[in-house]
């Protein structure tokens, strides 16, 4: 338990992403099993189940601590976990602590009415950073800025193999991953999962140039709409003994959770790869619908009614049991259209395909393509390409709707991170409402290095409060921001939220009562 | 007559009216008593300034020899009378020269602490405990949450770093008076005895404490370093403000560190950026707040700038009599100087 604590400890105060691998490759070096594997499914966010609840916790320290002082150290702290850790009274130390894997095994074990007593026992013998490692961990509150996808990055650097090697298997290995974990010491072999439901790392695509329009074939190409979803997997067997389903980001979280609506009519045995829209019937709804489902672990039977969602399909790697990932998309999408004609379902939509039969055309098409808001812009395929983990040069591309954009004023600066680190690289910029600004987004890229010391610069005359990190600046310089969409938003005080927002332009030129009002921008929701 | 008619808040510091003086004042004032040269505390513009030797020089590195017309040496336990008020300064241990100052009228001994800590510091004479009948103390680290490790367990964090990251520069924050030189003491003590290189606004007050007699070993200017990539390994003390600034980016392979005694909450930790934070302080933790009041029993507590709430809520479940007393100028963000 002392070196997980100690890990947590440098991980929350380390900002650098290099250097928080570099600090979990020497904890993976010098831990052994199980008490490493359970490290990596702590900070994954992989374990299964609550050791003890909130609630005993704060029940605990309600018996030990006088409440008003309580209530004031957590006011000041802003976090249980930390509070409880300092305020517990009582300190036995214990020399060595149990180890990581005594402890889950302890809690995974115990008696419900025995956890208290034993969490008690614990917090007793730690000091307060190892009580707050033990808090964090038990009720899977980490939050240390390591994601799950760095976690694979990291496990796949430790090992020198490819992190598509990681996302393949994970899904398929468990905590405490003894038998990943050796495969990576180089002293096992991979893990077997032939038979499991797993994430294949997707096939992404690049933004396209003007020399692949100017040599636009047709016949070469399989041309869609790009769908304003999130891009997903779906993957499924039903044919073995113990069925298993599930709905991977892009990234392999496995997001089955949070669409309990999309997995349960589904049967067979295959791999889809598509687009997740809230779709009411054939009607695609927009990105913001979808984001009503996003991120919610357990949504309401009421919400999932109002937002339904489904699969805009658009390939397959694997169709009845069989993968396909070596065939060309042509067969591919061929076998795709049968496959959906067999097994019909309400839930699976085949993208559709669009066609122009010159570089004319087709930049028509993606001219009236764009006029739909729900729509990004246009997907162009090599319909002979067979399907390529990452992003293969050449084969598929994303020709994106022209950007949105708006004057707007910056307001608050903060500073960047990592080569950026203390120089003010996050910028909050607002529109105008009358005679006031009203902050609408926040940007941290779009500008050269060059600039970027201009505007730091600028941020540093210009300043005139501090909240914090954060630097309240003189309403003085406009900026051109790029944006994709704009959404009503009921958490900003301006009522929108810009999505992908980004600085296009410095318009040092601009006074700022000369940039945009909110109205302008409210005119670009889209409906 | 109680001292709550005669001892009064007001926008410029504690005003003592039998005795026409102020304690602490923020703006010029006729006559100023100083507990100690911290920027909260001690201001120049000053008519007549009384504090001990230590904190005039302090005042006088800082603002210029002229920064009061009439400066007066008040020696320790030797009483001054200002009309009819007796006063007295006593050690607070807080940093170099740093006084607590009784005030004795109408058949009341009123102390006000300033800023005080009960841990052994090489630096200045312990904390006096002075019965009185009410007692002005800060509560900067007010919370049940603060307990201060020992510093020797901090230093020894900074020394690990160094051995694990054996080439980064560690760039460390301290105030310059009183954190400044109780680190680079800390780290002589734990047998360091590397240079240690300063940025220009330690320089002047590690010479003055030099000057009282206080060892801080081989002390270098950064500025007369020319091939900054020699600093990688070393240990570089700068102010808290220069940590994040432009001035450290000629710095190689920095590891920020910082100490303070707010190091203890990650989340103040994190907005400093503090890398490897050290909890080190020149204040009375919780437990050292509570047991002084203890030890001076008084009749009344009065609390000024801090978490004042909770440790007025306990002083009176330990029996005392405790008000807040606003004090202005002392901001708690004034954070280097905790």
């Amino acid at each position: 338990m002392e070196a997980f604590s100690q890990l947590l400890e440098q991980l929350y105060f380390t900002s650098s992403t290099k250097a928080k691998a570099k600090l979990i490759a020497d904890y993976l070096k010098r831990t052994p099993d199980p008490d490493r594997g359970w490290a990596v499914a702590a900070i994954a966010g992989t374990l299964t189940f609550d050791f003890f609840k909130r609630n005993t916790v704060k029940r605990l320290i309600s018996e030990r601590v006088d409440p008003a002082l309580f209530a004031m150290s957590y006011d000041y702290v802003g976090e249980v976990s930390e509070t409880v850790a300092h305020l517990w009274p009582d300190f036995q130390p214990r020399s060595p602590l149990p180890s990581l894997s005594e402890v889950v095994e302890c809690f995974s074990s115990v008696s419900k009415k025995n956890v208290s007593a034993v969490l008690a026992d614990y917090l007793t013998m730690m000091t307060p950073a190892q009580r707050w490692a033990l808090l964090k961990l038990g009720t899977r509150g980490l939050r240390i800025g390591v994601s799950a996808r760095s976690i694979k990055q990291v496990l796949a650097d430790y090992g020198g193999k490819d992190i598509k090697e990681i996302e393949t298997l994970w899904h398929a290995v468990h905590p405490p991953y003894d038998n990943m974990l050796t495969w990576l010491d180089g002293n096992a072999p991979k893990p077997d999962i032939k038979n499991a439901v797993t994430f294949h790392p997707v096939m992404l695509s690049h933004p396209i140039d003007d020399e692949t329009i100017q040599h636009y074939q047709e016949g070469e190409w399989q041309i869609e709409n790009k769908y304003d979803g999130i891009r997903v997997q779906l993957s499924c067997n039903t044919v073995k003994d113990e069925p298993e389903k599930a709905l991977y980001s892009r990234t392999g979280d496995d997001i089955s959770p949070s669409f309990p609506d999309m997995l349960e009519s589904l049967s067979g045995h295959m791999v889809l790869d598509g687009e997740l829209l809230v779709m009411h019937g054939e009607r695609v709804d927009t990105f913001n619908a979808l984001q009503q489902r996003l991120n919610k672990k357990k949504p309401s039977a009421a919400l999932i009614s109002q937002y339904p969602v489904g699969l805009v399909v658009y390939d397959a790697l694997v169709l009845n049991g069989t993968s396909l990932t070596e065939r060309p998309l042509k067969y591919r999408r061929e076998m795709l259209e049968k496959w959906l004609a067999d097994n019909g379902n309400n839930r699976l939509h085949i993208s559709s395909l669009l066609h122009a039969n010159s570089v004319e055309a087709l930049r028509n098409l993606h001219e009236t393509v764009c006029q739909n808001r729900a729509i990004e812009g246009l997907m162009l395929k090599q319909r002979d390409s067979s399907y390529i983990p990452g992003r293969p040069k050449g084969k598929w591309y994303k020709w994106k709707r022209d950007p949105l954009v708006v004057d707007a004023v910056i307001m608050y600066a903060q500073r960047g991170h990592g080569k950026r680190s203390s120089f003010y690289s996050d910028f909050t910029f607002g529109a105008w409402e009358n005679a006031q600004l009203l902050p609408i987004g926040k940007a941290y890229s779009g500008f050269t290095d060059e600039e970027l010391k201009k505007l730091d610069n600028w941020v540093r005359r210009n300043a005139i409060g501090r909240f914090g990190p954060v630097r309240e600046v003189k309403k003085a310089l406009v900026v051109e921001v790029a944006f994709d969409a704009v959404h009503p938003s009921t958490r900003h005080k301006s009522g929108v939220a810009l999505r992908f927002p980004r600085i296009h332009r410095i318009r040092w030129d601009k006074p700022a009562d000369e940039a945009d009002t909110l109205a302008t921008l409210k005119g670009l929701i889209e409906t | 007559m109680h001292p709550s008619t005669w001892l009064k808040t007001d926008d410029i510091g504690l005003f003592c009216e039998p005795g026409g003086f102020y304690i602490d004042p923020m703006s010029p004032v006729s006559t100023a008593l100083v507990t100690h040269g911290h920027a909260d505390h001690a201001r120049a513009g000053h008519d007549s300034v009384y504090t001990s030797a230590e904190t005039l020089a302090i005042m006088r590195t800082r603002y210029g020899e002229d920064m009061s017309p009439h400066q007066y040496t008040v020696e320790m336990d030797i009483p001054l009378h200002f009309n009819d008020v007796r006063v007295t300064f006593y050690p607070a241990g807080h940093i170099l020269g740093s006084s607590q100052i009784l005030i004795e009228h109408a058949g009341y001994r009123v102390v006000v602490s300033g800023d005080y800590k009960r841990r052994h510091d090489p630096t200045c004479p312990p904390f006096k405990v002075i019965p009185c009948d009410i007692f002005i103390t800060e509560a900067t680290f007010g919370l049940p949450v603060f307990k201060h490790p020992p510093i020797e367990d901090e230093i020894e964090k900074l020394l690990q770093s160094l051995r694990v990251f054996p080439n980064s520069c560690h760039l460390v924050g301290a105030y310059a008076l009183g954190k400044c030189q109780r680190v680079i003491i800390a780290l002589r003590e734990a047998g360091y005895h590397q240079p240690i290189y300063l940025h220009g606004a330690q320089l002047k007050l590690c010479e003055l404490y030099q000057s009282f007699g206080i060892d801080l070993g081989k002390l270098i200017p950064v500025s007369e370093i020319a091939d900054k990539t020699a600093l990688s390994g070393n240990i570089v003390i700068a102010p808290p403000s220069a940590l994040a600034d432009r001035w450290s980016r000629s710095l190689p392979n920095v590891r920020t560190v910082m100490t303070s005694g707010w190091m203890q909450i990650r989340a103040r930790a994190k907005q400093r950026s503090a890398e490897l934070p050290l909890i080190i302080s020149d204040h009375c933790d919780w437990p050292e707040l509570l047991q002084t009041i203890n030890e001076v029993n008084p009749k009344e507590v009065w609390v000024t700038h801090g978490r004042e709430d909770a440790l007025m809520y306990q002083a009176e479940k330990m029996g005392y009599k405790a008000r807040a007393l606003s004090l202005v100028g002392y901001d708690e963000d004034t954070q280097g100087e905790s």
